[in-house]
């Protein structure tokens, strides 16, 4: 196997709770709680689970825009935890994000011209005649006319607008982008456009992505391998067949088998969970999927078990399946 | 026997660029018992042609321009407002897509299950909290005397979804209306929703109508389907009429686009060239030829009107035989 182009060990993003104002107890939100994970060049990894599991918080974390808690993200060897901002700036160039909604993170009040020509400033790239070349470059290769450079996000559709998100994230040419849902909020004929010049790029530049998601269906295809995540921590990961055809942790098995089947033909056989999601901030003894589980035993809930490779190459968190 | 039959639907809005068209002609009828989905784009008319249905679309500038909505007989479109109401909730109920919308924030989980009861039935105070205790209970919210005293901040997405699952369905109404029920919920609590509510319509058998663009779920829940495009129906036929042999090129291309879990990983997933057109300028002929692969001259000039496969499977497109 080739160098991992980005290592994540044992990440933990707890974020403190304000309680009573003279309360000294202090609480936290387990938001990400120990994960480790990697990613190689030209990979794509799915990340999913259900909200609030911290997805976004990891995804975050990576590129960056948290400080964790504690942990190591290594990209290409080097550890981006503790440098400064200034020695950060190379590596932000290399590690992009594109967001479920744009307009959150499109400036509003700047055109798609200068919103793509951003990142070529910051980063000090070129003249502005070379930016302005850049900039129709990349609207032509997100599938989006020249003439869009002087309008609005405002004045485009949703699928328009992720274009211009990808756009940007693009631009500087990364070799990471954490996609955080970037098709949830579209329509299912506008996300398969999406999705394809998701495909084609990595193809034509060796992206890696991180993808997250909600719809397993999408997840699947487009990862090379999954992780499954469950109130923040990875429960299970395998590649993406593999945890499609043969999951082992009864919360993946469940979570696959509840997705809807576009087949009147297909009866589904339905593991249906009890109860609702517990909070990260007090999060259940032992394993933290016991209160839902349809196979807990009574150890279940007092020893919490660790991510272990249960088959080749196919790792889950379940004291059931690592004890045999 | 047909419970709802709506025919040539047309519903208006009234803005500032003049009056737009969002529901234009939608027609069909859904049997006492049935469940039928509406599929199709945002922005198509789903929720709009749910809310006329219910008498609930925005006033001043929603209204019904014409057509009919037929339930049990009496057309719910001519009915005054007094008589509406009484049927909102007893007998029509809906769910909304946005459970937090549809919940009042400042009264108890309690009250506004007690004031649906009060209002279509003579129970005394003390039935009333029992009925609500129980609703709660049968839609699988653990703990209900102690939640019927909680607001609706204090519990999680799925469990106010199933209070409003539950207010839609205290005084067993004859046909609820679910606009994206469980959009906004993760699929594990999606699965427990859809349950209960095949459960309770096996237990109390009424008719549903299931509004989402998500198209596994109309694969599970739904004996009948109607797709709309642009405010109109392009297709509408059973869920085998419509998943086994497509007819209009718009939902072939929405079932095409769908990755499944059976798709070739990494393969280009087929796609719908362009975008739905903006009401205010809708095409003159076939809404769709825009973006359709199999459009030709006269798909741009002459308006298809909708034609009749077989008793159950509709199609609005002009070249739907030669596809
Ligand atoms: N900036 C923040 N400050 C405090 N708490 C946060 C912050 N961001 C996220 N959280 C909390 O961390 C937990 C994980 O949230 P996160 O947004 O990462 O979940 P997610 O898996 O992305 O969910 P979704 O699928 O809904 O997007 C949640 O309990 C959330 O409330
Ligand atoms: N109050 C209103 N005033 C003006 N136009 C409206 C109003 N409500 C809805 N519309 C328009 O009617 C059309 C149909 O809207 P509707 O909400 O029915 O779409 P939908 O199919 O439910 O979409 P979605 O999947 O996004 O919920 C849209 O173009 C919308 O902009
Ligand atoms: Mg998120
Ligand atoms: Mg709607």
């Amino acid at each position: 196997m080739t160098a991992p182009l980005l290592e994540v060990n044992d990440l933990k993003m707890h974020f403190p709770i304000k309680s009573g104002l003279f309360s000294r107890a202090k609480t936290f939100n387990r938001a990400v709680d120990g994960v480790s994970l990697s990613i190689q060049p030209g990979e794509t990894v799915g990340l999913v689970g259900e909200s609030g599991c911290g997805k976004s918080t990891l995804g975050r974390c990576i590129a960056r825009l948290y400080q964790p808690t504690e942990g190591r993200v290594y990209f290409k060897g080097n550890d981006l935890v503790h440098l400064s901002h200034k020695a950060l700036l190379p590596y932000r160039q290399n590690i992009q994000m594109i967001f479920q909604d744009p307009m959150e993170s499109l400036n509003a009040r700047h055109t798609v011209g200068e919103i793509l020509e951003e990142p070529f400033i910051i980063h000090g790239i070129g003249d502005a005649q070379s930016r302005r070349r850049s900039v129709a470059k990349l609207l032509d290769t997100v599938g989006l006319p020249s003439r869009s450079a002087t309008r609005y996000p405002f004045e485009f559709s949703g699928g328009q607008r992720q274009r211009i998100g990808i756009a940007r994230a693009i631009a500087l040419n990364p070799e990471l982008i954490i996609c955080d849902e970037p098709v949830s909020a579209l329509d299912v004929s506008i996300q398969s456009q999406i999705l394809n010049l998701l495909m084609d790029l990595q193809q034509e530049y060796n992206l890696a992505y991180l993808f997250i998601a909600h719809d397993l269906a999408v997840v699947k295809h487009i990862s090379d391998r999954v992780l499954i995540m469950y109130l923040g921590q990875i429960v299970e990961s395998a590649a993406s067949e593999t945890i499609y055809q043969s999951p082992l942790h009864p919360y993946t098995q469940s979570l696959i088998s509840a997705i809807p089947i576009p087949d009147p033909h297909r009866k589904t056989n339905r593991i249906l969970l009890q109860g609702d999601v517990p909070s990260p901030i007090a999060p259940p003894s032992g394993c933290r999927f016991h209160t839902r589980c349809p196979v807990a035993e009574p150890r279940c809930s007092e020893t919490a078990p660790s991510l272990l490779e249960a088959e080749t190459q196919h790792d889950a968190r379940c004291l059931l399946i690592n004890s045999q | 026997m047909t419970l709802l039959s709506v025919r040539e639907l047309v519903t208006e809005f009234s803005t500032d660029e003049g009056t737009v068209r969002a529901v234009d002609g939608v027609s069909f009828d859904l049997p006492t018992g049935g469940t039928l989905g509406i599929v199709g784009e945002s922005g198509c008319g789903k929720s709009v042609t749910a809310l006329s249905i219910m008498g609930l679309l925005p006033q001043p500038n929603g209204r019904i321009a014409s057509g009919e909505v037929v339930y049990e007989g009496e057309n719910l479109a001519m009915a005054s407002e007094v008589r509406r109401q009484a049927i909102r909730g007893a007998e029509v109920s809906m769910i909304f897509q946005e459970p937090m919308t549809a919940l009042n924030p400042v009264h108890t989980i309690g009250r506004q299950l007690t004031e649906v009861v009060a209002l279509h039935t003579n129970q005394s105070a003390a039935e009333q909290i029992s009925t609500a205790t129980d609703m709660l209970a049968r839609v699988g919210i653990p703990e209900p005397a102690i939640r019927m005293t909680e607001y609706p901040h204090q519990l999680s997405g799925g469990m106010r979804q199933r209070v409003v699952i539950a207010i839609a369905l205290i005084c067993q109404p004859n046909l609820v209306i679910a606009d994206e029920p469980t959009t906004a919920l993760d699929v594990t609590i999606q699965a427990q929703i859809l349950e209960l509510i095949r459960t309770l319509q096996n237990d109390t058998g009424m008719a549903m109508i299931m509004i989402t663009h998500d198209l596994g779920v109309i694969a599970e829940t739904c004996e009948q389907v109607v797709v709309m495009y642009a405010g109109q129906v392009v297709e509408q036929g059973t869920v085998f009429d419509i998943f086994d042999s497509p007819k209009h090129p718009y939902t072939r291309g929405l079932l095409a686009s769908i990755p499944t879990l059976d798709n070739q990983p990494k393969a280009p997933l087929e796609i719908i060239p362009g975008m739905v057109p903006s009401l205010h300028e809708l095409p003159k002929a076939c809404r769709f030829a825009n973006r359709c692969t199999f459009a030709e001259a006269r798909c741009e000039i002459e308006a298809p009107p909708i034609e009749v496969l077989s008793s159950s499977h509709q199609v609005r497109c002009l070249k739907w035989a030669q596809l």
